[in-house]
Parts: C-alpha cells; structure tokens; sequence
C-alpha cells in the first residue's frame, strides 16, 4: 500500500469514527438531521460511482432510490416482511433493476444517455402514481407499527429510538465508503478513471468499456438502493416524491458541491445543502430557487466542487 | 354520443395539443440542433410565456382580444430576452460543455420556476379568449378558438420555414448546425448565431404557451409536462431534425390526446415515456430517420 | 502446426456514403516485417489501419490475424490478441500523470493475460516502459503538458506497454524535430526485435531506414509493394505522388 493511500484510508476511517462518536454530544434533533444526510449521502455516494468516477451522467438515479424504497416499503406493508428481509430483497431489486435499466440505456451515450435516464426515471414515478392503490401514490404509505421494533440476531432493534437509527446509518455509510474504497483503489478504479478520461483510447488498450461502464451503472444503481431501503425503513414511510426528478437532481447537487469524483464529496454535499436548507427555511421558503442558483454557480466558477477543489489544490493523495 | 363523433372530438382535442407541441417541439429542436444543447429549462420558458400572457392580457384594458393579441406579441419576445441573457451570462461561458451546459439548464429551471412561484403565486389563473364564438357541429359544440389555435400553429410553421429555408437567418443558422468549425472560418458570428437561437428556441415555446392559456390555465409548474413531450417528441422526430419533429409532434399530439381521453392520462404517458426510450435505444437517429451508409 | 499467415486481408473495403476510402485491399504482412504504408494525403491508409484494429467497421471483405478471422471482433478483442494501435493525432489522457497513461496500458495486458495487478508491479511495469521510450524524467508530469514530440513518444509508449504482436504506428514522426526522429527510429528498430510493426509514414527517409517491404496506398487501393528499391524505382507511385503533388 502507498503512503497516498494509507493516508486516505486513515482520513476516511477517521471520519467515520468521528460521525459515530458525534451522536454522544450533539442534540437530538441534529441526531435525526444527521441520520437523513447520511442516508441521503450514501445516495449520492452511489451517484457519484457513476458521475463522478466513470463520467457517466444519470439524471434518473432517483428510480434506483425509489426501487430501493418500495421494495423494501411494499413487502413489509402488504406482506408483513421482516426488515432485514425486505432490507436484503430490496438490495437485491434495486441490483436487478440497475442491471436491466443499465443495459438499455449504455446502448447510447452522452445527450441521449443523459435523457433517456431522465424519461425512464419519469415512466418508473408516473408509474408509482399510475399504481396508487399498492404503492400510495403521491401521498405514501406510513409502515405499520410492527414493524417499526424487531429482533435481529438476538438483537432487539427499536427503530423508533433516534440513536438506532443513527447507528444504523453510520454502519450503512461505513460500508458504502469501505466498499467503495476498494473498489476505486483498486483496478476500477483506474479503469472507470480512464474511461472517463477518454473513452476511446480506453477501449483501443484492450478494455471492454461496455462491460465495466455497465459495472460502474450496476454497483452505482445498487448502492442507491440500498439508500432508498434504508431510508424507508429507518423513517417508516414511503412516498412517490423519492422517486420524483427532484431526488435525481438532489444526488447530482450533493455531488457536485462536495467534489464528483472524492469519496466524501456526496455525504459532505447532503450535510451542507441539507444544513443550508434549515437555515434557509427560517427565512424563506425559496429552497429550490437556492438549488437552482447553486447548481449554476457550481458548473460557473466551482466545477470541482469542495474537496475536488481541495484534491487539486493541497491533497493529490485523497481518494 | 356515439363513438365516432367521440373518436372525432378526441382527434380534434389531439389536433390542439399537436399544435402548441409543434411550437414548443420546435424550439427545443432547433436549440439542439444547432447549439447541441439539451435544453432542460425549456418548459419553464414556455411557462413563463403563460405566466406573461397572464399579466399582459390582465392589465390591458378593454376587449379580450386586444389584450390577447399585445401577449402573442409581448410574451415571446420578454422570455426570448430572458433566454438571450441567459445564454449570455451563463451557457456561452460553459462553451456549451454537454454536461455543464444540461446542469446549469436544470439550475436555470428552478430558478425560473422559484421566482414566478414568489412573484405570481400558486394559483392557477385563466386568460380569456380572444373570441367565444362556439361552432355547432351535430354532435357536440365546438370552440372556435381551439380551432383558430391550430390554423395560428400552421401558420407559424409556415413562417419558420421561410425564415429557416429563404432567409440570410437561417442559412446561418443551418451552416452553423451542419458544421462548427467552417462556419466560424468563415467569419460567421457562431455566438452570435447561437445566443440568438436559444432566444427564438424560447421565444417559440413562449407563443405556445400563449395560445394555450386561455383553454388552459397558467401556473407555476405546468413545464414539466410541455419538458417531457418536447424531449419525446424531439427524440422521435430525430435530434435536431425540424421536419421530423413537426411530424412526430402531430403523431404525439394526436395519441397523446386519444389515449389521455379513452384511457387515463396517467398511463399514456408512461406508455409514450417507455416507447420514447426504446426509440432512443434502438433508432437513436430518430424512427423516420434513413439508416445511415 | 501449418504455416499461418501473420496477417491477411482479403477484398477489404470501407465506404462512408459515396467516399470509398478503403475499396478492396488483398494486403498479407509476414511476422517480424517492419513494413510501411505510404500514399497521398486521403488515400485511405489511416482507414485501412482502423480497420485492421477494429476502430472502424470495414463494410465488406474479411482481416485475418494468426488464422484467425477476426474481421467482426470488437477492437478491445484484438488488442488482446495482440493488435496495438497508436493514434494519428495523439490520444493520450492528457489530465493523467506520464505514468499513469502508461500503467493503464500495463493493467490491460496483465488483467487479461490473467496476471496478478497489484499496485506495486504495475508501475515497476510501467516504470520499464517509461525507460524505452526516454520519458522516464517526466513520469509525474501530466501527460498535457508534455511537448509534442514527447507526447507522440508517450502514444508509442502506451502501444509497447500492451506488448503486442502488431504494433500500428499512424504517422508517428509527423511534427517532430530532426534528432527526434533518428531516436524515434532507432527506437522502432529496437521495438521490431520482438514485434511485428505496420508504419504508416510520410517521411521517405524514414520509411527507407525502417522498412523492408514498403506498400503503396492510393485511393483506397494498392497501387504497389516491393521493397523500397523496387517502389523507389517504380514509375506508377511517382505519378501518384507527383500527380498530386504531395509532398
Ligand atoms: N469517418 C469518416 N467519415 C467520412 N469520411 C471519412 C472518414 N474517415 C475518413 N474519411 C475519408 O476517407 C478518405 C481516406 O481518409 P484517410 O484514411 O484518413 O486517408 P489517409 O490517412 O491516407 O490520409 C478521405 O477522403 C477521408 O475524407
Ligand atoms: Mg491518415
């Protein structure tokens, strides 16, 4: 292992241990903010596999969150599934779901890539409403109360307490960063790097750029899944909305002001945006013009975003 | 009423449709095709047209008409400055990079959106039609203003096709679609060029959505719609062709509008949306499109 | 094992709309040849080389590779079979370190030739590949910034990481000085020793030093091949050239 990235496994090891040690000193209502961001930070770290190391625009992903949470929101209402069984079904799902959506829309590139993610994230929402006596349509679904408390090896798991909940998203996110660690280190991550960089050179030094770009689609499409799992068991409800353009354009944000291409770049962009927004909403309620206007100052003057900025500028070494 | 009249009044519905979806088809069509930008703030321009309309056609005095006639002239040309600076301050400093330029687009959605949200409000309002005249037709009774919307629509195509085929314009524009670098060899003003096709693009989803206003009403978030079928229709029609965008916009208008009236309008979208991406999977060139070699 | 033929087309064509840019190769290449393509400006050789890599889809006619047909393999298949292509105009990853341009290249080959990749080797790998081509000093520089000549050596370099059988070379001495073309070819004369090398060149002294059979392209045909007396001396390739007025 180099010293570069001994270092950065060191930087993001310690700041999980931070974010599980946070929960014994902050309030508790900063303890249900923060389990949001992180859940919607692993949302966006999934988005960033695919936009932010492979080059690959999505401007659907929310389809890949929604998956995740009516799979795992559907069973347990209607059937009575266990959570960690509709947990792991709807991994699973949203997996299935990547591979399929991923083989269709890698058949085209760039624009097109870019709306037809968009037009078939639009047909899986419109088809939550068009279904809006199983899945709730746009008004949701609130999870029954048993399934709100369970026994998970031997463990009894209360998901109404704050602070399981948060323990909970700080084990999902050590996972997604530890995951993704690997994988980017590794040999992926080179070549999701340099498919990025330059596709066609890319395939004409022997790599199947299809293979590892549906790779990329596939593990990115999973782990936002796993982040609309999380999120509709840990807060009990689901709703159309997640799978709404609005979420897709969320994970694009979060991205791009944290730094597309860095680990850490989505969770740091979830906090702050979602920071931003509370502050904001104490005295407006424009949130969205803020989104818009973030967004276009980002592409304007902060392309890299923060610790992409940083990155270039002061740590060449982080991951 | 039996079904045939039913079917005729579902086509005419559909005509309708077809119509103000050329308008907006076309300017999303020729932004891409001459600019290459994916355009997402396209349906917010055509709200702002209607949101415009609204306040034009409110604060004109006297006759319905005479108000409705300052909007169709007043309302494009406000948000095709609107877009003009838009790509000022913000697309040509991107230099239209496909993915900068679609993000800063969905920024400039919200933006338009939020603001009209905090100046014109939540509401829905109506514009009074120019005219009332209802046409009797032995089924059912007819608006003739519907109709005069798609005569105005023919029309407009008609002029857009002078401009683009016969004048200085649009030979611009059409060698600085057919090829970047020459034209700018030659001295063509290609910024120029584009900034003033991104204002027309907008400016033509604005007329749309005046003519429009008053069946339908103006609100803050009615671009999404007018986005989605645009995007459908220019993917059909192949990207960047105006001709087949006008035909796949009377073929969407058409099936949108019959299927929306016998089945729910719901499910004719998620039909249209999935039919949409297998085309853009399969014939990425469009359906009319010859194969290519 | 019968004699195979190292590389073979047959009746190769490749049209975009009316132009025939390739219209109907019948062109074999021997292993350990250094051979060169030379022809006018437009005559079809940098197609002609696509299509033996699989960059371009040849419209009919066939390419055989060590007896293998191998005409509707995507080009990432024939790479690994070992076709390396260098580009005409550079394409290098021009935001990536010198190095890593080239570790790229070294994790294909050990990635499919089912060798381990760790972190450690395929630099070392890379590293040795830096030495040939003289960019060692520059190995942490990024690729962009690099000068042209430097940047053309740095596309042969990714070329030799793959270790191929068939190395393609589109024009590499265009744009470079004087002594770097007499290094670049005493490179090339080191680099024949353990490939198979198709030179496609403007530059005659070059193509003289280098080549022992020479085949002359012209609009999308051959129009000769012999060794460079025989096509110095041949009077349809001096119309050609001097019809044209080419060079
Ligand atoms: N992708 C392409 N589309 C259309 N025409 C092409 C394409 N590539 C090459 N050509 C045409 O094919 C002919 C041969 O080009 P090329 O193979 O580059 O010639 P050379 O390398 O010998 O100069 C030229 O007339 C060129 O314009
Ligand atoms: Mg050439």
């Amino acid at each position: 292992m180099g010293a570069g990235m001994m270092k950065s496994l060191i930087l993001h090891l310690a700041v999980l241990v931070l974010l599980f040690l946070l929960q014994f000193v902050i309030s508790d209502y900063a303890i249900l903010t923060l389990t949001r961001m992180m859940v919607l930070g692993i949302f966006a770290s999934g988005f960033n596999i695919l936009f932010g190391y492979t080059g690959l625009l999505s401007l659907g992903h929310a389809m890949f969150f929604g998956a995740g949470v009516y799979a795992a929101g559907l069973p347990i209402y209607h059937f009575g599934w266990s959570v960690p069984l509709a947990f792991v079904f709807a991994i699973f799902m949203s997996f299935v779901a990547a591979v399929i959506i991923g083989v269709i829309a890698l058949r085209t590139v760039r624009d097109s890539f870019m709306i037809l993610t968009l037009m078939l994230a639009q047909a899986g929402y419109l088809a939550i409403l068009y279904f809006n006596r199983e899945t709730g349509g746009s008004e949701g679904l609130t999870m029954p109360q048993a399934s709100r408390s369970f026994d998970f090896l031997g463990l009894t798991i209360d998901l109404t307490d704050a602070a399981t909940r948060y323990n909970i998203a700080v084990l999902l996110l050590a996972i997604t960063i530890v995951v993704s660690f690997i994988l980017i280190q590794g040999r992926y991550g080179r070549l999701f790097n340099a498919i990025r960089e330059n596709e066609a050179r890319t395939e004409m030094l022997g790599y199947n750029v299809l293979t590892a770009k549906l790779f990329s689609f596939t593990v990115s499409g999973t782990i936002a899944g796993m982040a609309g799992a999380a999120y509709a068991i840990l807060f009990g409800y689901i709703g159309a909305t997640f799978a709404g353009i609005q979420y897709s354009i969320e994970a694009l944000l979060f991205t791009l002001l944290g730094g597309a291409g860095t680990l850490l770049g989505p969770l740091l962009g979830s906090i702050l945006m979602t920071t931003l927004i509370d502050r904001l909403s104490e005295v407006t309620s424009a949130y969205f013009l803020f989104l818009g206007l973030i967004l276009i100052a980002l592409t304007l003057w902060f392309p890299k975003g923060l610790l992409g900025t940083i990155k270039e500028k002061w740590l060449p070494w982080l991951t | 009423m039996g079904f045939g009249p039913f079917l005729f009044l579902a086509t005419l519905e559909g005509l309708v449709q077809a119509s103000v979806l050329v308008l907006t088809a076309v300017g999303l069509s020729l932004v891409f095709g001459v600019m290459r930008v994916v355009n997402v703030a396209h349906g917010e321009f055509f709200m702002l047209g209607a949101v415009i309309a609204w306040f034009v056609a409110t604060n004109m005095p006297g006759d319905p008409a005479i108000g409705f006639i300052a909007a169709l002239i007043i309302s494009p040309l406000a948000v095709g400055a609107v877009a003009y600076v838009a790509d000022r301050l913000i697309l040509t400093r991107l230099n239209y990079n496909p993915e900068a330029t679609i993000v800063a687009t969905i920024g400039l959605l919200y933006v338009i959106q939020q603001s009209v949200l905090m100046t014109y409000g939540a509401d829905a309002r109506p514009v009074d039609p120019p005219f009332y005249y209802t046409i009797r037709l032995p089924w059912f009774g007819y608006s003739s203003y519907k109709l005069f919307v798609i005569a105005a629509a023919c029309v407009l195509l008609g002029v857009i096709w002078f401009v683009l085929k016969r004048t200085k314009w649009g030979l611009l524009m059409r060698a600085t679609q057919f090829d970047r670098e020459t034209a700018l060899a030659f001295g063509i003003p290609v910024r120029k060029v584009y900034s003033f096709v991104f204002a027309i693009g907008a400016g033509l989803a604005a007329i749309g959505a005046v003519l429009i206003v008053p069946i339908q009403q103006a609100h803050y978030l009615m671009g999404l719609d007018p986005l989605l079928l645009s995007f459908t229709v220019v993917i059909i029609g192949g990207l960047g062709s105006i001709q087949g965008t006008i035909f796949a916009a009377i073929l969407i208008g058409l099936s949108d509008g019959i299927l929306s009236v016998f089945f729910s309008p719901t499910l004719a979208k998620i039909v249209s949306t999935l039919f949409v991406a297998m085309v853009l999977v399969f014939k990425p060139n469009g359906l009319f499109a010859k194969a290519k070699r | 094992m019968a004699d195979v033929t190292f590389l073979k087309t047959k009746d190769l064509k490749c049209h975009f709309g009316g132009i025939k840019a390739v219209d109907g190769v019948d062109f074999t290449l021997e292993k350990g040849e250094i051979r060169a393509i030379i022809g006018p400006n437009g005559a079809g050789k940098s197609t002609f080389v696509s299509l033996l890599s699989g960059r371009t889809e040849a419209t009919a006619g066939e390419v055989e590779f060590l007896g293998e047909n191998v005409t509707r393999l995507p080009a990432y298949k024939r790479v690994r079979r070992g076709i390396a292509y260098t580009f005409q105009i550079t394409n290098i990853y021009k935001d990536f370190p010198v190095i890593e341009n080239v570790a790229i290249a070294v994790q294909s080959r050990l990635s499919n030739s089912g060798e381990k990749t760790g972190a450690g080797r395929i630099r070392a790998e890379a590293e040795k590949v830096l030495a040939r081509v003289g960019l060692s000093q520059f190995a942490e520089r990024k690729a962009g910034e690099l000068a042209y000549g430097h940047q053309r050596l740095l596309e042969v370099g990714m070329g030799l990481a793959l270790q191929p059988e068939l190395l393609i070379l589109d024009e590499p001495t265009q744009g470079l000085s004087d002594s770097e073309v007499s290094d670049f070819c005493d490179l090339v004369k080191e680099i024949a020793q353990n490939a198979t090398i198709l030179l496609i060149e403007h530059n005659m002294d070059v193509v003289m030093t280098l080549a022992g059979r020479i085949t002359v392209l012209n609009q999308g045909r051959i129009l000769a091949e012999g060794s460079p007396e025989d096509i110095r001396a041949n009077r349809a390739v001096q119309d050609a050239y001097l019809g044209r007025g080419d060079e």
